[in-house]
């Protein structure tokens, strides 16, 4: 019975060490995978052991870990709801991190090296690792007024310091609360995400201000405008301002807003078409200028650049494929395929506002240690310059004469200067004009740069818009006690 | 317990050694290493030592020190390797156990009954079973006598569950208890070993004849047809447990056990051909015919498809054992509660999780070495019956832990079986450890020199078979 006896053996020898070959498959080869599924909730609960770092702004925590009696030991609460939603993002147990949460995540969960040498600290003095804060560049009032002032509607609010591109106010709608996707109860979370992902409805998780980008329509007048003025062009040249104008080597013929006319003459000077914003002036302004110089100032303002962070990721401004002299024409309105985030547009505002040097947008103003003493602060950095601080004051006289007397009345303000630009791009057959306006304020001295986006408002940018941008504006005057 | 390193009357006999000593010394270090997991466990999760810790420690050495005694006095010539295996699966067991009960009271779960002490208790049942057998089976022999009483038993309890109501013997689907006046006990776990035993005495008996071969097929020479019977009925026996109990992973042990046993006994591979295919067939018609197989096997090709229902407990097992990795979370620092029942059928994952790659190999390495000693009794003590019945307990570990493990780590559909020794469960530690107690016997008179100085096999009334020398 010996022969079979050794055979057994060995078949057990075999058989086990298809346990070990399997076992070394699953926590060597598939580990990572299996570690970063995001069913697996063991790596997020071993967070929630830990008390993780706050979000603040102007003192006050918008998000913030408190305490529980349950078996994950701190909760994520969002005490100002849907407020910073779209800033701060969920921290769910079944949806994982998003926006802020996720691109400060290191730090708010204290394993980013700057943290290092205070966990080696914790080490030695039992204290549990707790996480870092962010303290963040947002204006509770402007961020107030944005979403005030976008209730309603869909869309998004953009608001920048022009001098150091710090972010004073993000909002998008609709929005949802992201404490209800941050409980500690997987139903719950569920069931509040089926309802605000209910129809096919914009989705409240996209954030518009930077997460998906939109025709800018006359917008992009300001940015033709700046390439001619770059090419000798001054407020006062005339320019051909027709009421109809038949597209080169084409027969398409491209009219003016409601079908108007710019001028009875056919022509006016380039301030006064942008004031009213002729379509037909600034599609014949960009022919003659050439697609080279048009696509490069859009370019200089930071179209086509890549992977921008704030840190939150910033999806792409592009000019789009320009094939010919009609293409151009309808480029040179915004039409086509040219496509801006909310966030680009007030860019291109700030950087007009600051004498043509555009400032890196930024949210996170400090970032604390769990003690709260400062470990790092952002230092305003140029990114690039685009135009002449002449350039820029030029500009600046043709976008006041925008809200002055032009499309963009309705974001004056009393007794100051507001210099902006609306914007009215048409979708597509059937669906309704998105709606824009940009512009900073007080003119000769700019605190404050806004963009603002109302999806298939249906209205002009005038008139859904800019009283919105004024909103916005004005609250952010009231805050600094103006 | 520090120990002369050889048995003065082993020394006396000649040239073996009993090697008691070196069963000291592991024994030793296996309940180093189970207190000291006991502690780190305390520290990890609550902070601090338990005061019971110190009565845990003493009564853990005090069982391992009584059944060192009782081998050295009576089976001086046992393996030295099977009862420290024992000791260092029960202790990781206990530490384990204990582990996810505080998890369990840091969840604030409503089940506060703490399983570790109960599991403590069953371990020293299973250690005065152990003690009880060594001291009154002094020659393993004497069983093959009591062949045919024990497979009744064994044929009983396998059955019993089947024809209780359901209120006293179903729990999660299977019928495989007896629940009486709040115990519960899987009977399977003792027919196992009637039958194992039982098994042995048989083929011992019948294996001449079944060694026959009517006619040679493709170079395997088959059996008569007239001697499928008892393979057959072995079949059925284990069919009727699968379609009565919904129990797969007992129907799949004992057919197991049975044909490698059938194997050894009359050196002939086609049984084990024949006993494979007729499991493919039962195997075949139990998928198609029966949806809790049907179940398993969908789940076990592919768990992430039934994340919210029946694959969870697997898909919680495998993110467990990937987020343990090589050095794993360290004992306390995972989360093995996440896997549902991870005391008892996905006890490993729990390993897995928190001791990581090594700590489960190293667990699998200590069974390979309980079974290949087992297997190595087998090979060297002299008797058929010893032969026999040694290689079917080995086998029956193997088997069990192999079919376990690879049904908590996704290699095999899961099959509600228990992992010996390791798991909560008091009907399976207890009949593992009289599983064990058998093997040393059977080790010492395989290693006890048959010279002079053996001791007189006593059988009372006298054997009518002729002992080999």
């Amino acid at each position: 019975m010996n022969a079979p006896l050794r055979r057994v053996a060995i078949s057990v020898l075999v058989l086990f060490t298809l346990l070990i070959v399997n076992v070394n498959i699953i926590q060597v080869v598939r580990a990572d995978k299996l570690r970063e599924d995001d069913r697996n909730t063991r790596v997020l609960a071993e967070e929630y052991d830990r008390e993780r770092g706050s979000i603040v702004v102007a003192g006050n925590e918008i998000a913030v870990s408190v305490p529980t009696e349950d078996q994950l030991e701190y909760l994520r609460t969002y005490p100002q709801g849907p407020l910073y939603a779209a800033v701060t993002g969920y921290y769910s147990l079944v949806y994982g991190n998003t926006a802020l949460e996720e691109a400060e995540n290191d730090v708010l969960a204290g394993e980013d090296s700057r943290l290092f040498v205070r966990r080696i600290a914790d080490l030695f003095t039992g204290r549990d690792p707790a996480g870092g804060d962010i303290v963040l560049t947002l204006d509770p009032a402007v961020q107030q007024a944005a979403m005030d002032g976008l209730s309603g509607v869909t869309g998004a609010v953009v608001a920048l310091d022009p001098s150091t591109g710090a972010i004073l106010g993000m909002a998008s709608t609709p929005t949802y609360d992201p404490a209800q996707l941050s409980s500690h109860d997987p139903a719950a979370i569920r069931a509040y995400m089926d309802q605000i992902t209910a129809g096919d409805g914009p989705d409240p998780r996209v954030n518009r201000a930077i997460g998906d980008n939109y025709p800018p329509g006359s917008l992009f007048k300001v940015i033709v405008s700046a390439a001619a003025l770059k090419e000798g062009y001054k407020p006062d040249t005339v320019v051909p301002a027709p009421d109809i104008l038949t597209l080169p080597q084409t027969s398409t013929q491209l009219r003016n807003f409601n079908n108007s006319r710019c001028s009875g003459s056919q022509e006016q000077p380039l301030i006064d078409a942008l004031t009213i914003s002729c379509n037909t002036a600034f599609a014949q302004l960009g022919i003659d200028l050439g697609e080279d110089k048009v696509r490069a100032m859009a370019e200089a303002f930071g179209l086509d650049d890549e992977g921008m962070e704030i840190p939150l990721p910033v999806v792409d401004s592009h000019v789009g494929d320009i094939e010919s002299d009609a293409a151009l024409g309808q480029t040179s309105i915004g039409q086509r395929d040219v496509r801006m985030t909310v966030l680009q547009a007030a860019l291109v505002a700030a950087t007009v506002a600051n004498d043509g040097k555009q400032m890196k947008p930024y949210l996170v103003d400090q970032v604390l240690a769990p003690d709260l003493s400062v470990i790092d602060e952002t230092d305003p950095e140029e990114l690039r310059e685009p135009i002449s601080a002449e350039i820029a004051d030029q500009l600046t006289q043709m976008m006041i004469s925008v809200v002055a007397r032009g499309s963009g009345k309705a974001a004056r303000i009393q007794g100051m200067d507001v210099a902006g630009k609306t914007g009215t791009a048409q979708v597509r057959e059937g669906v309704r004009d998105h709606n824009w306006f940009m512009g900073f304020a007080p003119a000769d001295d700019p605190k404050i740069a806004v963009a603002v986006f109302v999806a298939n408002g249906g209205g002009t940018g005038g008139d859904t818009s800019a009283p919105i941008a004024r909103k916005v504006m004005q609250a952010y005057f009231e805050g600094q006690g103006g | 317990m520090p120990g002369p390193l050889t048995d003065p009357r082993g020394t006396a006999a000649g040239d073996t050694p009993t090697r008691r000593g070196t069963e000291a010394a592991l024994l030793g270090f296996a309940v180093l290493i189970t207190v000291v997991a006991q502690a780190i466990v305390d520290l990890t999760v609550t902070g601090s030592i338990r005061p019971e810790m110190a009565g845990f420690s003493a009564w853990i050495a005090a069982l391992w020190v009584v059944a060192h005694l009782v081998v050295r006095k009576w089976a001086s010539y046992a393996d030295p390797l099977l009862l420290p295996a024992v000791a260092l699966l029960v202790g990781l067991g206990l530490t384990v156990i204990h582990r996810l009960d505080l998890a369990a009271e840091q969840v604030g779960s409503s089940v506060t009954r703490e399983d570790a002490p109960v599991q403590l208790v069953w371990a020293t049942l299973g250690v005065a079973l152990f003690v009880g057998l060594l001291v009154t089976v002094r020659d393993h022999r004497a069983l093959s006598r009591f062949a045919y009483t024990l497979a009744l038993l064994g044929i009983v309890l396998l059955a019993l569950p089947a024809v209780l109501p359901a209120s006293m013997s179903e729990v999660n689907g299977a019928k495989i208890w007896i629940r009486v006046a709040g115990f519960s006990i899987q009977p399977g776990e003792f027919a196992k070993l009637c039958l194992i035993v039982f098994f042995a005495a048989y083929l011992e008996d019948k294996r001449d004849v079944l060694a026959l071969a009517s006619r040679k097929v493709a170079g395997l020479e088959l059996p008569r047809g007239r001697d499928l019977g008892p393979v057959l009925l072995a079949w059925v026996l284990s069919i009727l447990v699968l379609v009565f109990e919904r129990d797969l992973g007992s129907s799949l042990l004992l057919f197991g056990i049975f044909v490698v046993m059938l194997y050894i006994a009359t050196e002939r591979a086609s049984w084990l051909f024949i006993g494979l295919g007729l499991f493919a067939g039962g195997a075949l018609v139990a998928y198609q015919v029966f949806g809790h197989v049907r179940a398993r096997v969908d789940t076990w090709l592919d768990p992430f498809a039934y994340v919210d229902g029946a694959g969870y407990q697997l898909v919680q097992s495998l993110f467990g054992l990937g987020t343990g990795g090589l050095f794993g979370a360290g004992l306390g620092g995972g989360r093995p509660d996440q896997v549902p029942v991870a005391k008892s059928d996905f006890i490993a994952s729990a390993v897995g999780e928190e001791l990581g790659l090594f700590g489960l190999v190293a667990v699998i390495v200590v069974y390979l070495v309980l079974v290949e000693r087992g297997l190595r009794t087998s090979l060297v003590v002299r008797d058929p019956f010893g032969k026999l019945l040694a290689a079917g307990l080995a086998f029956a570990i193997a088997w069990q832990v192999f079919v376990v493990l690879g049904g908590v780590t996704g290699l095999l559909p899961l099959t509600g079986l228990t992992t010996p020794f390791l798991a909560y469960g008091g009907s399976s530690l207890v009949a593992n450890f009289v599983l064990v107690a058998l093997l040393v016997r059977i080790s010492d008179a395989a290693r006890r020199p048959a010279a002079p100085h053996a001791a007189p096999v006593r059988l009372g009334d006298a054997p009518t078979e002729v002992v080999m020398p």
